[in-house]
């Protein structure tokens, strides 16, 4: 919807809350979490696709944040890092890239564990090779991604031990 | 009152402690890790500052010249930005480091492209790419040179008297007599690249500039100190009047030594200018193509062998490509010096070294420091040696290992009890070396796939090279507080290595706590003392190790004033600081370093201890080449190293895994394309490191020897790890193509031609009928 200002009013839900923010039409989803609603966990490596590291969930795909223009959010459902956590009880994925040392610089941190959580929605027993595949968008200069396999790996054998 | 304990523990000290669990050793959960994996944690780019501008550069476009004019663009709001120019500078206009030669801001003339001329901030940092184009600069173009081999010729001087920033020879025994005697003389040349650092969060800066109290800078950094150093300079302040603090830092691997004190520079000319505090981050592309990479380098190896494969001696020519400031380039260049022998004795050597002066914006620190680029030549040439005279790349090794007793180039006689034919043989059977080698051999025979299997044997020492540690001088402190907790006094930062678990782990162990009880304190230098840079794998030995002898001070202070008793709990040592800090006010211990005993090191002959420890290592790599596609691919990964004592086995893993990642974008993937001096795909979408897809998971293995220099026994860890996988990888396509490569990176288009020029120079053969 334009404003008279020439800013947009752009409703979605993020983390489960209904939002409502003004924002120029130039802007990216990105920005309307990081500026906008001061989430800033979603973080900008490149700003053009590549890094994967300001990757949130929208309507239950994952996105790289910094690619969706504002407008294309509004009434979207958006999930981001800080929506994980339930009660301060660690998200699975959370608690094994933890343990596992999935997390170095923990910069690319909050992108992967996005994409992992949309991994394991889709595949509740991924192979090692599925994994690969679903975070090679994501880029870990840290790592060298083994950990972080593992902890995607034992977070879908913990979800199944249960 | 500080209590100051400046004596390293004694093998007889007892710390006698609770029965508890040890702690160092085990992978207790990472200080900072639930911040980092609920997105809480703060990068620079996530904090905003009331009423804060957002800065910009100004760039050069050429890469060498004389600035004619600056024009601003008529009909441009000018008067709503803050712009600084050199003018501005209140001492010197330099970037404090080694020789400051390299400008904060040009003023005049320019020495490499994306070279800084000109600084703006505004509110709205959208404006800034605009304002940037509306700049036009007018420059009297000089002759610029772009490569090692140009700036050696000296057509054009460019940087001193001969674009010579630094040599060094070594020199053991005598060279000149050996080749006469030898059965062969085996020579090569090889060349690396450039490679980017590329940690995921971009450089960024916030200072703020207040005329009472000074300049104050928050940001991603490895060296608070480094920049502190570099603002006094710059704006001619006392100590007390400059205030660094870093903010979580994601991802440095020597990529934020030095450049950071160049942009908390340009952020606090803008803040002192504008009365408001600055933002400075740079964008992906800007801090691709504007600050350091790694040193591209050109070796070359003679060497002296026997027909048993002995190796006589030798000669190595080892030069980088410094860029267009002396930067870090000599300590580069040092380091890698040292590490062209590689693990090897040689009675005779001479290694004569040079970094020479180009018109590309300063190489810098990168993981290895130097030693990587040296350490491919010397790996490479292992195997044309063990080509040419017949024996396995094995063998060639075996025979020329280093053992206990014998001396380095630098005649540093080894006294640790490395068995390196030991180690050799662990890593050949977790690989599996002689079995798959021999089905490559057979397989490759009938596919387009072809498999090959490669080593690399090094070592990497740790902390600064010779008489380095020494001028450091590095001090440590651990306070005891008044509610029991220990916290640990350190610039030494954290940047995904885990130096604040691992210090952490250190105190707790000495002094018997619960590891819960020990934290540490902000690397802010209004708090914490200068335990020295985070570089040079010497976190964990040399600051470890302070941090055990300062913590073990805090003991004995208690002990001393009759707080505590020889065996307490954590509730006794609570009441035990109380009882102190009511006493005496505060309770804190220092530790400064001091020199091992007995270490000699000539800075003139570079001869003596290089390095108090060095991390040994063998690495095995099996790849695959297709030839569709021509693309090499790294299939699996054996890092078999002794690295001391292991303090946190997922960390020790974590860095192993990540150095072997880089270190195989080094060798296959990370090409830097240069056009007259600067870099043209700065970006991600054109400069390409492994991803998850690329990579196999790597497997890691640990021999624990222990070592007397570093806390509990261990040694660096941090640059071993990419110092090997570049040669390993690289011998294993030459093994599964039969063919030598001796420049990196190696992408496709590298293999594609070398075995179409091959399979030609056959075809001519086969024509000709010349007899083969
Ligand atoms: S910032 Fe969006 S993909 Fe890199
Ligand atoms: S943990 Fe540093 S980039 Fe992934």
């Amino acid at each position: 919807m334009r404003t008279p200002a020439g800013l947009c009013e752009i409703s979605l839900t993020v983390n489960g809350k209904k939002k409502t923010v003004r924002t120029h039409a130039m802007e990216r989803l990105l920005d309307v979490l990081r500026h906008h609603l001061g989430l800033t966990g979603a973080k900008e490596g490149c700003g053009e696709g590549e890094c994967g590291s300001c990757s949130v969930l929208m309507n239950g795909q994952v996105v790289t944040s910094c690619l969706v223009p504002a407008l294309q959010a509004q009434d979207a459902t958006i999930t981001t890092i800080e929506g994980l956590e339930a009660d301060s009880q660690l998200h699975p994925l959370q608690r094994t890239f933890l343990e596992c040392g999935g997390a170095q610089c923990g910069i690319c941190t909050p992108g992967l564990i996005m994409a992992a959580v949309h991994l394991l929605n889709s595949h509740s027993r991924p192979t090692l090779e599925e994994i690969k595949e679903a975070l090679a968008g994501n880029l870990c200069r840290c790592t060298g991604y083994t950990q972080i396999c593992e902890a995607v790996a034992q977070a879908a054998r913990d979800d199944h031990g249960k | 009152m500080s209590s100051g304990h400046l004596r390293p523990p004694l093998p007889g000290d007892r710390v006698s402690r609770r029965k508890t669990e040890p702690i160092v050793g085990m992978p207790v959960p990472r200080k900072e890790g639930r911040d980092k994996v609920t997105g809480r944690a703060q990068y620079i780019d996530d904090i905003t500052l009331p009423g804060m501008l957002y800065g910009a550069t100004v760039r050069s476009t050429v890469a060498r010249g004389k600035i004619k004019k600056v024009t601003f663009a008529p009909n441009f709001p000018w008067q709503e930005f803050v712009i600084v120019s050199a003018r501005d500078i209140p001492g010197a206009n330099c970037v404090a480091l080694i020789a400051d030669d390299q400008p904060c801001l040009a003023d005049g003339a320019v020495n490499h492209p994306e070279e800084p001329i000109l600084l703006l901030a505004h509110a709205n940092p959208h404006v800034l790419p605009k304002a940037i184009a509306a700049i036009a600069i007018e420059y009297q173009r000089l002759p610029a040179i772009f490569t090692m081999e140009e700036s050696e010729l000296g057509e054009e001087i460019i940087w001193g008297r001969d674009n010579t920033f630094k040599t060094y020879t070594i020199e053991k025994g005598d060279v000149d007599s050996l080749w006469a005697k030898a059965d062969f003389v085996v020579k090569g040349e090889y060349t690396t690249g450039a490679q980017e650092q590329l940690y995921i969060e971009n450089n960024g800066m916030i200072a703020s500039f207040d005329r009472q109290c000074g300049i104050t800078v928050w940001g991603s950094m490895q060296c608070p100190y480094y920049v502190h150093k570099a603002l006094m300079k710059l704006f001619h302040l006392a100590e007390d009047k400059v205030r660094v603090v870093q903010t979580e830092t994601g991802g440095a691997f020597g990529g934020k030594e030095e450049y950071p004190s160049m942009i908390a520079c340009h952020a606090a000319l803008l803040a002192m200018k504008s009365g408001k505090p600055v933002k400075i981050v740079y964008d992906r592309s800007e801090d691709m193509a504007a600050t350091t990479k790694r040193h591209p380098s050109r070796t070359r190896h003679r060497t002296a062998v026997t027909r048993e494969g002995k190796i006589l001696g030798g000669e190595i020519e080892f030069v980088v490509d410094g860029g267009a400031y002396t930067t870090l380039s000599p300590v580069v260049l040092s380091r890698g010096t040292i590490h062209a022998a590689g693990p090897y004795f040689w009675p005779n050597i001479r290694i004569r070294a040079r970094a020479v002066a180009t018109n590309t914006p300063p190489h810098g620190a990168f993981r290895g420091f130097g030693a990587p680029q040296s350490l491919f030549a010397m790996e490479r040439h292992m195997d044309r040696i063990a080509g040419t005279i017949g024996v396995s790349p094995v063998e060639i090794r075996r025979r020329n290992f280093l053992k206990p007793g014998q001396t380095t180039a630098t005649e540093q006689t080894i006294h640790e009890s490395i068995d390196l034919d030991k180690l050799l043989d662990r890593a050949l059977a977790l690989s599996k070396y002689d079995v798959r080698k021999r089905r490559f051999q057979q397989e490759n025979q009938n596919s387009t796939r072809k498999k090959g299997i490669g080593l690399a044997t090094f070592l990497h020492g740790a902390g600064f090279t010779g008489s380095g540690e020494r001028s450091l001088s590095s001090l440590v402190g651990v306070e005891g507080r008044i509610d029991g907790k220990v916290r640990v006094l350190v610039s030494s930062t954290e940047f995904g290595q885990g130096t604040k678990t691992v210090l952490c782990q250190i105190a707790a162990e000495v002094l018997g706590l619960p590891y819960d009880s020990v934290e540490i304190a902000e690397a802010d230098t209004e708090q914490v003392p200068n335990s020295g840079p985070t570089v040079a794998s010497r976190t964990v030995m040399i600051v470890g190790k302070l941090v055990q002898s300062a913590a073990l001070g805090i003991r004995q202070t208690l002990l001393a004033s009759n707080d505590l008793r020889d065996s307490y709990s954590p509730a006794e040592f609570k009441a035990a600081c109380a009882q102190y800090i009511a006493e005496h006010g505060d309770l804190k211990s220092f530790s400064r370093y001091e020199p091992p005993p007995n270490i000699f090191w000539d800075d003139e002959k570079y001869r003596g201890e290089a390095y108090a420890a060095y991390a040994w290592a063998i690495y095995i790599a099996e790849v695959t080449v297709d030839l569709t596609t021509y693309a090499a691919s790294v299939d699996d990964f054996v890092a078999l190293q002794e690295v001391g004592k292991v303090l946190h086995p997922v960390l020790a893993r974590g860095q192993i895994v990540g150095g072997v990642a880089q270190g195989i974008g080094f060798a296959l993937y990370e090409k830097v394309s240069w056009r007259d001096g600067r870099m043209q795909n700065a970006q991600m979408t054109n400069y390409i490191m492994p991803t998850s897809a690329d990579l196999p998971l790597i497997r890691v293995y640990f021999e624990e020897l222990g070592n007397q220099h570093g806390a509990f026994g261990a040694k660096g860890i941090g640059e071993l790890p990419i110092d090997g996988p570049a040669p390993a990888v690289v011998n294993a396509v030459a093994d599964a193509l039969g063919m030598q490569f001796d420049s990196i990176p190696l992408l496709a288009e590298g293999i594609f031609e070398a075995v179409t020029s091959r399979s030609k120079k056959e075809e001519d053969a086969r024509v000709l009928g010349v007899v083969r």
